[in-house]
């Protein structure tokens, strides 16, 4: 099982620590998945998490010059690692000037994913830092666990409003309750609803568009009959909600959730590169 | 200094005002001594020659809210007076200000004895010169709540930084705890001289910027990394300001490393304790011949303490009756100055509520040449009911008479200018 890969160029290296960031944002622990040409962050929908789960994909060729990958067998050529990508995220955070960072997976004395930064300097010989992040190798048989989760069986599907504005309305909101309403029609319309004893705010938006899907067999014929006006909704965690809006450090080319009415909402967020997408369940 | 002790210790000598401090538990020392030209009138003493210099100590708070805000102060004052009065028990700093206004701050001190911290960069096997800005651009690669770093002498003549991660079962790099390492090479140094392989840990916040300090409760609290939010201007920062190179001496794990910096007008010292560590393949002769290899983790501000004042003890043993600092000339002016026991009356004052259980550390200097380190102690295992504040590390007595263990103790050293250990 071997790992290496480097990036020279800055503005991947950027782009990279920011997709950390996010990520980091995101879940205290997260699994790694390398492929040959993809890499992932997972996060299972376990009980700890809160049912939240989260599987954001990446193409290794977009960020970085080198890549290499070994897997642990010829047939399972992939490697799941379990890490914690503040780690990382901090790792990163002062190689905004790097030459170069190659990132290795070693086993000095435990499993640890060795990021190498070298900076520039005023010397001969640049300076070098590394990081030996701890990490988990997951065993095959655990793998299962991490599989892509399917797109749910929606009722609604809509283009989230400007990120920007959605995170400042969840942030106001999160001080006044801890669970918000997430209301949306196929009429392009959504509304953000917070109720408690003393009041109720919501927020409303409209002309938001529905994402065309493409039409499988059997599939969103739930969301086909559907009449127009009527509004899915769930009632889920404010503070989940609000740290994905607030992990995210560009706006991503586009934006959407999937509800399914009193079950869970599905967040979908594509950037030129990276996909992201987030589960955050409805509470009981 | 704020960032490192809550008193400030004012000492105006000959060469000029000595501003102190020690942090609560004596493993961080650092003074910056002003020579009188950097002041436009510099009178140190009373009006007898050979009067003993008076010594005080503020409040650090209280001290700092006179000169609060820096950017106002620039623009309004025009000249500031610091005078000690003794028969009044305060010392008033006077601010001159613009269109006749006048602000005198009257802040009550204390006398205390002499705050000196035992070192001497003569006798540090290594010594690193740099500018401050690469040793600051260093230490931000590692996070902002570590709390020890190690510094070592690497192959290649390549200095290195690494976070240092307390290894329980003697492997570093535990799951979990991420290990940072950089690497300078010799030449990002103005100066390097430093043994091959030699390596120190200290405790990095007393040293660099930290601007989210939690306040420190009280002089009684242990060092944690919850301390309040200082004044953000550590060592580094001030250094990188004034445009200063730093100069770093050290010895062997568990001697203190003393940082420098050094113009015409100023001379600071920032003196930090070490840990010892065993595995330095420097294992000291220990008394009654015992291997010891207590673990540096836990009770590392002990090992530091017993061995510093054994050091001490053994220089005062030598009868050299050079001053333990060069830099710090100004013990007091009695002969005696090497005398175990004056430094022990001095340190009465710094140990107000020592713990009486400090005495077992101290014990164990009998028997103990300069090389103690941590090997020597005889140290029964680390008493989690000791709080490690009151250890001193620099200083000659810890301990205040009167206190169950001291008695012991004092006798020890008092033997030390005569005898043999």
């Amino acid at each position: 099982m071997r790992f290496r890969a480097k990036i020279v160029d800055l503005a991947c290296l950027n782009h990279f620590s920011r997709v950390i960031n996010t990520i980091a944002k995101l879940a205290k622990t997260c699994t790694l998945r390398l492929t040959v040409s993809k890499l992932y962050f997972i996060l299972a929908d376990k009980v700890a998490n809160g049912g939240v789960s989260l599987w954001c994909e990446l193409c290794q060729e977009n960020f970085f010059d080198e890549f290499q990958m070994e897997g642990v067998a010829a047939e399972h050529n992939e490697i799941y690692l379990e890490l914690v990508p503040e780690n990382l995220s901090r790792a990163l955070k002062t190689a905004q000037s790097a030459k170069a960072v190659k990132i290795k997976l070693t086993n000095k004395h435990c499993p640890c994913l060795r990021v190498a930064v070298e900076l520039p300097s005023i010397s001969s010989s640049s300076r070098i830092v590394t990081h030996d992040i701890p990490v988990g190798v997951i065993p095959r048989r655990l793998w299962n666990d991490f599989r892509e989760p399917s797109v749910p069986d929606f009722d609604v599907s809509i283009y989230l409003p400007v990120l920007k504005t959605m995170k400042s309305v969840v942030e106001r909101m999160k001080n006044l309750s801890n669970s918000i309403v997430i209301e949306a029609n196929l009429s392009g319309e959504m509304n953000l609803k917070i109720e408690t004893d003393l009041v109720s705010v919501t927020t409303h938006f409209k002309d938001l568009g529905n994402p065309p899907w493409a039409l499988e067999d059997g599939c969103q014929s739930s969301a086909q009959d559907r009449d127009l006006e009527s509004m899915a909704e769930a009632r889920i965690d404010i503070k989940k909600l609000q740290q994905l809006l607030a992990g995210q450090q560009v706006n991503p080319t586009k934006a959407l959730c999937n509800i399914v009415s009193k079950r869970i909402v599905h967040f979908i967020l594509l950037h030129e590169d990276v996909s992201l997408q987030y589960f955050i369940p409805a509470l009981a | 200094l704020s960032r490192i002790g809550d008193e400030l210790y004012l000492e105006p000598t000959e060469s000029g005002l000595s501003l102190r401090t020690v942090n609560s538990s004596r493993s961080a020392f650092a003074s910056f001594l002003f020579a009188p030209l950097f002041f436009q009138l510099y009178e140190a003493g009373g009006p007898q020659p050979g009067r003993e210099l008076l010594r005080c100590k503020v409040v650090m708070k209280s001290f700092l809210g006179v000169f609060r805000s820096l950017p106002s102060l620039e623009k309004t004052v025009w000249k500031c007076l610091i005078l000690l009065k003794p028969r009044a028990s305060r010392l008033v700093v006077q601010l001159h200000c613009k269109y006749g206004v006048t602000k005198t701050h009257n802040l009550a001190f204390q006398e205390c004895e002499q705050l000196q911290a035992v070192f001497d960069t003569q006798r540090c096997a290594s010594s690193l010169c740099a500018p401050a800005r690469v040793l600051a651009e260093a230490v931000v690669h590692f996070p902002q709540t570590l709390a020890e770093v190690t510094l070592g002498a690497g192959p290649g003549g390549k200095i290195s930084l690494r976070n240092y991660v307390e290894d329980e079962a003697g492997e570093p790099g535990r799951a979990g705890t991420m290990v940072t390492e950089l690497w300078l090479a010799e030449d990002e140094f103005q100066t390097v001289a430093v043994t091959p392989g030699s390596r120190i840990t200290f405790c990095l916040k007393e040293f660099r910027v930290s601007p989210a300090r939690v306040p420190s409760s009280s002089l009684g609290s242990p060092l944690s990394p919850s301390q309040p939010p200082r004044c953000p201007q550590g060592l580094l920062t001030f250094a990188e300001a004034s445009n200063l190179p730093l100069t770093i001496h050290y010895d062997m794990p568990g001697r203190p490393v003393v940082f420098t910096l050094d113009d015409a007008v100023l001379e600071v010292h920032l003196v930090l304790a070490t840990l010892s560590d065993p595995e330095s393949g420097l294992q000291p002769p220990t008394a009654n011949g015992a291997a010891h290899l207590p673990t540096p983790s836990d009770d590392f501000a002990d090992d530091l303490e017993s061995y510093m004042i054994a050091m001490e003890t053994s220089a005062y043993e030598e009868g050299s009756g050079v001053p333990p600092s060069p830099t710090f000339p100004l013990h007091t002016p009695c002969p005696a100055e090497s005398d175990p026991e004056e430094e022990e009356e001095e340190e009465e004052e710094e140990e107000e509520g020592a713990v009486p259980g400090t005495p077992p550390h101290k014990k164990v200097l009998d028997g103990h040449g300069r090389c103690l380190g941590v090997g020597g102690q005889a140290q029964p295992p680390p008493d989690p009911h000791l709080s490690p504040q009151f250890r001193s590390l620099f200083f000659g007595s810890v301990l205040t008479p009167g206190t169950p263990g001291p008695a012991p103790t004092q006798e020890v050293l008092a033997e030390d200018s005569d005898g043999e250990y």
